[in-house]
């Protein structure tokens, strides 16, 4: 006991005695976490701030674009930019000046008019509403195509989003012109509403919580677990580098020669690097609690769940100071675990649905999410953040996590000794 | 003391043996000096002795205790200055001491007592708060011995302790080392200083290829050879003038 304390002591003052590395330790992971989360925050608001501006190049001139322009202007997420040369647009938007750009038809009220009015024509007359001696003469009609231009390096979720709501806006305008139609057909009266245009079919979202602590998922809620892992997961980073420097020192050699098991001086390790990895995430808490709501983000709601937070963190870092042990067990030099920590640590993040969630991954790659230690650990704290869950639905995950520890330190153990066996 | 037997050691890859069939005995109390040009082997023996490397074949014993099943109670009776500094830079030498003495279950006021007390010996008093960073070749390589020391070890391997340090601080270490002899520490000591080693040891073997090529008190050496009035000059004549590069 009295090795382990002091191999704790040992750490701790090494530790301290980096006054910039401890910085980097600590500042380093919130800063990502305030830049993440800043960044993120509009993606969780459903009013934008900042409108996106947008290239509009009317060449129908009717009420059909104009009814496309007005949906634009009141959806308050875009800035239209009138335009009325398309090479120019093009050009525009190729060269990133402006993120998108809606080419609408020539002719598109025309025909649009046209075709529905014939088509409901057809229909009065197949009731006997119209004059059947009359034979219907169709037009031919190309169908029109709204041309959406988007900056090449444009992500493909903001192309879905958009082009999902300009789907949505231009079947509305369909169908409204439909309805128009049979007005004018079976009515001369312009006051008089025979249909409700208004949608039928509505959605709401409902919290599915028991209610008792009704949790808004909101950036914040999203990325303070999400990163808080990562910033905890990148401390295999520093004590990987700590364990090659003692072995590039000599003292990991004195050390050997000590009677002192590998086991004790990894203890000494672990409890060091894993209150840091606490502490980081104390800091992390507090800057959700405190410092957001001054940067204009949701405050982060802990209240009720800090000792179930605390004990996922605990365990997660269990499990990155694992990582850090093997690691820094078999790396032979800095240049072998600084970039491989970092670079794991980034792999693990990707597969453990800290950018993109579980379920939009392919097949194979949910399969291997499920074996990396960062999704236990994410989905621990989205069990306790958003999903209010009590200590029984976390014990599956944040065991995982402590055999996750074991192993990881096992298998260090077991290949420092057959390494330098005697 | 220490009893090799056809020890032997080769390294993974390596076409020769680093040291080959080699048997020695140390006795109780002696300063033993293994001398020999680079790659011949010096510090390859340590490390096995010291159980920081396994031996090919062979076999030792250390105070009467086989290195395969006793290794824990040999390391509590064997001290090893390594050629390295092997201290942590950003600890302060008492720190340092501190940790690798509890390390030993050494711990509280005795270890503390200790500590000074060795650092007073070694002229360090003045620095025992000082990080080893800040401290010279001579000043770190002081602080490198007291660490193997504060156990009391009943053996020391030292391997090339005075390498790199000005005359001031090797006449330090060496007086230090005639010290703890005297009170009944058994040496082994490699060394490039063949006037130091002559001096200071009781026995020299001198080791080239990974084998012994003589070994005896050094007067005894240097009459037996021809023309010698000095270690080296036996050395020379046993291991030839060629520069011994390797990499």
């Amino acid at each position: 006991m009295h090795k382990l304390w002091a191999s704790t002591y040992k750490e701790f003052l090494l530790l301290t005695r980096d006054l910039g590395g401890l910085a980097v330790l600590f500042l380093m992971p919130l800063l990502l976490v305030i830049t993440i989360t800043v960044i993120q925050d509009n993606t969780f608001k459903s009013i934008q701030a900042a409108k996106i501006p947008v290239l509009l190049l009317d060449k129908d001139k009717g009420s059909v674009a104009q009814n496309i322009r007005e949906n634009l202007a009141a959806s308050e997420l875009f800035e239209l930019v009138n335009n009325d040369n398309e090479q120019e647009v093009q050009e525009l938007v190729r060269k990133g000046t402006y993120k998108m750009a809606i080419v609408i038809p020539e002719n598109l009220t025309k025909d649009l008019n046209l075709k529905v009015e014939e088509n409901v024509e057809g229909i009065l007359a197949k009731f006997g509403m119209e004059d059947e001696s009359i034979p219907m003469v169709k037009t031919k009609l190309q169908p029109k195509v709204v041309k959406l231009y988007f900056d090449p390096a444009t992500q493909q979720s903001f192309k879905g989003s958009v082009r999902s709501n300009i789907n949505q806006m231009i079947a509305k305008i369909e169908s409204q012109t439909i309805y128009k139609a049979f007005q004018e057909q079976l009515t001369e009266d312009d006051s008089e509403v025979l249909f409700d245009t208004d949608h039928f079919i509505s959605f709401k979202e409902i919290d599915p919580s028991d209610g008792t602590k009704p949790i808004t998922p909101n950036s914040t809620q999203h990325n303070i677990p999400a990163w808080t892992l990562f910033a905890i997961f990148f401390i295999m980073l520093p004590l990987g580098i700590n364990m090659v420097k003692e072995k590039n020192q000599g003292t990991f050699v004195r050390l050997r020669t000590n009677p002192v098991s590998y086991a004790t001086v990894l203890g000494g390790k672990t409890l060091v690097f894993l209150s840091v990895a606490l502490v980081q995430f104390a800091l992390m808490l507090l800057v959700g609690v405190y410092l957001f709501p001054t940067l204009g983000l949701p405050q982060l709601e802990v209240a009720g769940r800090l000792p179930m937070l605390f004990t996922v963190a605990f365990f997660a870092g269990l499990a990155a100071v694992g990582l850090g042990l093997l690691l820094g067990t078999m790396a032979k030099t800095q240049e072998q675990s600084a970039p491989f920590a970092a670079t794991f640590v980034v792999i693990l993040a990707a597969v453990g649905g800290v950018w993109v969630p579980v379920f939009a991954m392919p097949k194979i790659m949910q399969s291997l999410s499920q074996l990396s230690p960062m999704n236990w650990g994410l989905n621990a704290f989205y069990d306790v953040f958003l999903r209010d869950v009590g200590f029984i639905e976390i014990l599956p995950k944040i065991t995982l996590l402590a055999l996750f520890f074991m192993a990881t330190t096992l298998i260090a153990i077991v290949y420092n000794k057959r390494k330098n066996a005697v | 003391m220490i009893l090799i037997d056809q020890l032997s050691k080769k390294y993974k890859g390596a076409d020769h043996f680093s040291v080959f069939d080699l048997s020695l005995k140390v006795n109780e109390g002696e300063i033993f000096g293994l001398l020999g040009p680079n790659g011949a082997g010096k510090t390859t023996l340590i490390s096995m002795l010291s159980s920081l490397l396994k031996p090919t074949s062979g076999s030792f014993t250390i105070d009467g205790q086989d290195y395969k099943t006793n290794t824990n109670k040999l390391k509590q009776s064997i001290g090893i200055v390594p050629q390295e500094y092997a201290l942590y830079p950003s600890l302060t030498a008492f720190e340092n001491l501190n940790y690798f003495g509890s390390m030993y279950g050494l711990k509280g006021k005795t270890l503390r007592e200790d500590i000074n007390a060795q650092l007073h010996l070694l002229g360090l008093t003045d620095f025992a708060a000082k990080k080893v960073k800040t401290f010279s070749g001579g000043m770190k390589r002081r602080v490198n011995l007291i660490a193997s020391l504060l156990h009391r070890p009943k053996i020391l391997f030292l391997d090339e302790p005075t390498v790199g340090v000005d005359v001031q601080s090797r006449n330090v270490i060496l007086e230090h080392l005639k010290k703890i002899n005297a009170e009944g520490t058994t040496i082994i000591y490699t060394s490039h200083h063949l006037n130091e080693a002559e001096q200071l040891c009781d026995r020299v073997a001198i080791i080239d290829k990974g084998s012994i090529v003589c070994k005896g008190e050094p007067a005894a050496l240097i009459k037996a050879q021809k023309d010698a009035t000095h270690l080296e000059d036996v050395f020379l004549a046993l291991t030839g003038k060629a520069l011994r590069d390797h990499a």
